[in-house]
């Protein structure tokens, strides 16, 4: 398929600021989520290199205790809220899943744009409150410090949050009904590209639990504003029950931001290794696994919150369970490998990367679902890096390689391969010796959220800063080259991976209504017989 | 194609229907207020509870029309009650069973 200059796709078909903020095209909806979510990955960043430089040496120095709770609470809230939870599906699934089942856009374009302004009205509270001065209660608002005690702009910073929590829900809506709706003929559920299994699959999260988020908030709310006794144990309320209602959403929130990212390690794998996905049926019911296992395993973060013995017996023993979708998923992405004809296109050692950091942070989490050693590393630098492996090593290893995989297909251009190569390799280094040191001072008992700690813990800290400033040049090279590429970059093709996903049948960058004539999907997902020079068959 | 989603029937309740469940309503909000005033102990939160479940069903089988939708409607329906479900079981886990043996560091 020859791009030309004059061909009509979605960036050129309409131009000024207008055409972009009241589009309905769901192509031009997910760069402005991209836009949006950079900017916040950036103010989240900004945070963490002041965290970062605080820990440089073991003398509370560069700012006060009441400055890095701030400092912390507002890295958190800015990475997960604003970031990490809209990234691969609102910027990436929006993108591609109307693509990748045939269809022409969303079932409810309106809605979809409606869910970006939630996004960014949301995130004009947070904003607002961290430039006023912030909050300091973690990104957990644990009560009754929140309700009662916390003097930062805990209200507006918990309703930016409730206003993007219904973003999440309206997308999450968006592509439950797509899928069900839209999908071309030919394209069963079996057919299904895995990424789409793995964002119909965090859609059932965003619907089932972040609402339960949004009512805790308002419970926070009527405690902190009208002095209602809900949490607050002098008032006749129970603390521990907000801890409940909150990780009824946030655990399972850590599956809205790994499992898309699950989904494009998927794509990406089968793609570069131009097999299959094996098992494919089993990966794409791992996604729904996790999804419904991740309602029950909440109680593992109140093992020392004066839950009962009994639930933390059971909420232990639930939370293993979940290892096992997630161990399908590994395993499978390691048989599809096997004797496959692997290349090593950036992509590809983006998701390497991914299932090397995401198997370390997820078996590290059955270490903490062990009573045990949860009592022994709880509050410690072991649970920041067991996190931090799943969120930075899984999440964003994932976008990373979703975005290098898909950015042909959204621009037009190739990047330039051999610094994304080097940005992939500076990313791995830099994660790893930011995080890894944290596992051992976590272990030696460095409990998380001081400003100042003991000198022992002062070399694996310098370690940790360095590689921060690694990663922060790993992750800052792709913005300097994608840029470059949208106007240097090689021209692509339709098809510059030879993929087998609908996507990469029609031009780069895609129509206004994404193909020409609707497809028939007559073949699997991942069938590389389709590929070789082939065009889609048409009705 | 869509094979699992039914075909939606159009089929739409009297207004005979609606009239008797909306005075059904009122009627239980008349109810649940004088219930508030009589002291049953236990049971004021059991019959209160009973009242807003009704009342809840009523609104949802009738006025939402779940009655007559199709089979994934009420799929989602029922997942949203499970869910329910699932939120308060394993709450409960921990707050009915705080006697048991016991909580750590009490
Ligand atoms: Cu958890």
């Amino acid at each position: 398929m020859q791009l030309t200059a004059e061909r009509e796709h979605y960036l050129n078909a309409s131009y000024g600021l207008k055409s972009w903020l009241l589009t309905k095209d769901h192509k031009r909806i997910g760069l402005l989520y991209l836009f949006t979510i950079t900017l916040f990955f950036f103010i989240g960043g900004a945070f963490a290199t002041l965290i970062r430089l605080e820990l440089l040496t073991p003398q509370g120095d560069l700012v006060s205790d009441d400055v890095y709770n701030r400092l912390f609470t507002m890295h958190a809230i800015a990475m997960i809220f604003f970031f990490m939870i809209p990234s691969i599906p609102a910027v990436l699934g929006n993108f591609f899943l109307p693509i990748m089942i045939g269809a022409r856009d969303l079932a409810f374009p309106r809605i979809n744009l409606l869910s970006w302004y939630l996004l960014v009205a949301g995130g004009a509270f947070a904003l607002f409150a961290m430039i006023a001065g912030g909050v300091d209660t973690g990104w957990t608002f644990y009560t009754p410090y929140s309700t009662t005690y916390a003097n930062g702009w805990v209200i507006a910073t918990a309703l930016g949050i409730f206003i993007a929590g219904f973003s999440s829900i309206l997308t999450g809506l968006n592509f439950i009904v797509t899928v069900h709706r839209m999908r071309a003929p030919g394209m069963t559920w079996f057919r299904m590209p895995l990424f789409v299994w793995a964002n119909y699959a965090t859609s059932l999260i965003q619907i089932l639990g972040t609402p339960v988020l949004a009512v805790t908030i308002v419970l926070l709310f009527v405690e902190r504003v009208f002095h209602l006794g809900i949490f607050d144990p002098a008032r006749g309320g129970d603390p521990v029950l907000f801890q409940h209602l909150f990780w009824f959403y946030s655990h399972p929130a850590v599956y809205i931001m790994v499992l898309p990212g699950m989904g494009v390690i998927s794509e990406v794998i089968s793609t570069f290794s131009r097999k299959p996905v094996f098992g494919y049926a089993f990966v794409a019911f791992s996604s729904v696994a996790i999804a419904v296992l991740g309602f029950l395993v909440w109680g593992h973060h109140l093992f020392v919150s004066t839950q009962s013995a009994f639930a933390g017996l059971v909420f232990s023993f639930l939370s293993y369970f979940v290892a096992i979708p997630s161990a399908i998923k590994v395993f499978n992405w390691t048989a599809t490998l096997y004797k496959g004809s692997i290349s090593f296109e950036t992509p590809m050692l983006y998701a390497f990367g991914f299932i090397g950091l995401f198997t370390i942070g997820g078996l590290t989490g059955l270490f903490l679902a062990a009573l045990g050693i949860d009592i022994h590393v709880t509050d410690t630098y072991f649970v920041v890096a067991h996190f931090h492996y799943v969120m930075v090593g899984g999440t964003i290893m994932a976008f990373l390689a979703g975005m290098h995989f898909w950015w042909p297909k959204i621009t037009g251009r190739m990047y330039p391969e051999g610094w994304a190569k080097l940005s992939a390799l500076i990313v791995f280094v830099g994660f790893n010796l930011t995080f890894f040191p944290q596992f051992i001072l976590g272990y030696m008992g460095m409990p998380r959220r001081y400003h100042a700690y003991p000198p022992e813990f002062q070399v694996l800290n310098v370690l940790s800063t360095a590689g921060a400033s690694v990663l922060a040049i790993g992750y800052l090279m792709p913005m300097v080259y994608f840029t470059w590429s949208l106007k240097y970059g090689k021209v692509a093709g339709a098809n510059p991976w030879g993929a087998t996903g609908l996507e990469w049948k029609t031009a780069s960058p895609p129509p206004v209504h994404n193909f020409d004539e609707t497809p028939i999907v007559t073949h699997d997902a991942y069938d590389y017989s389709t590929v070789h020079g082939e065009e889609i068959q048409v009705g | 194609m869509q094979d699992e989603i039914d075909s939606p029937q159009h089929h739409v309740d009297s207004a005979g229907t609606y009239v008797a469940v909306l005075v059904t309503l009122l009627f239980l909000t008349i109810l649940t207020t004088a219930v508030a005033y009589v002291d049953l102990g236990y049971f004021s939160t059991v019959i209160a509870l009973g009242i807003a479940c009704t009342k809840m069903l009523l609104v949802a089988l009738f006025f939402m029309h779940i009655r007559h939708s199709t089979k994934l409607t009420k799929l989602v329906v029922v997942g949203g009650l499970l869910w329910l479900a699932i939120l308060l079981l394993l709450t409960l886990t921990d707050f009915a069973t705080r006697t048991w043996i016991g909580v750590p560091g009490r």
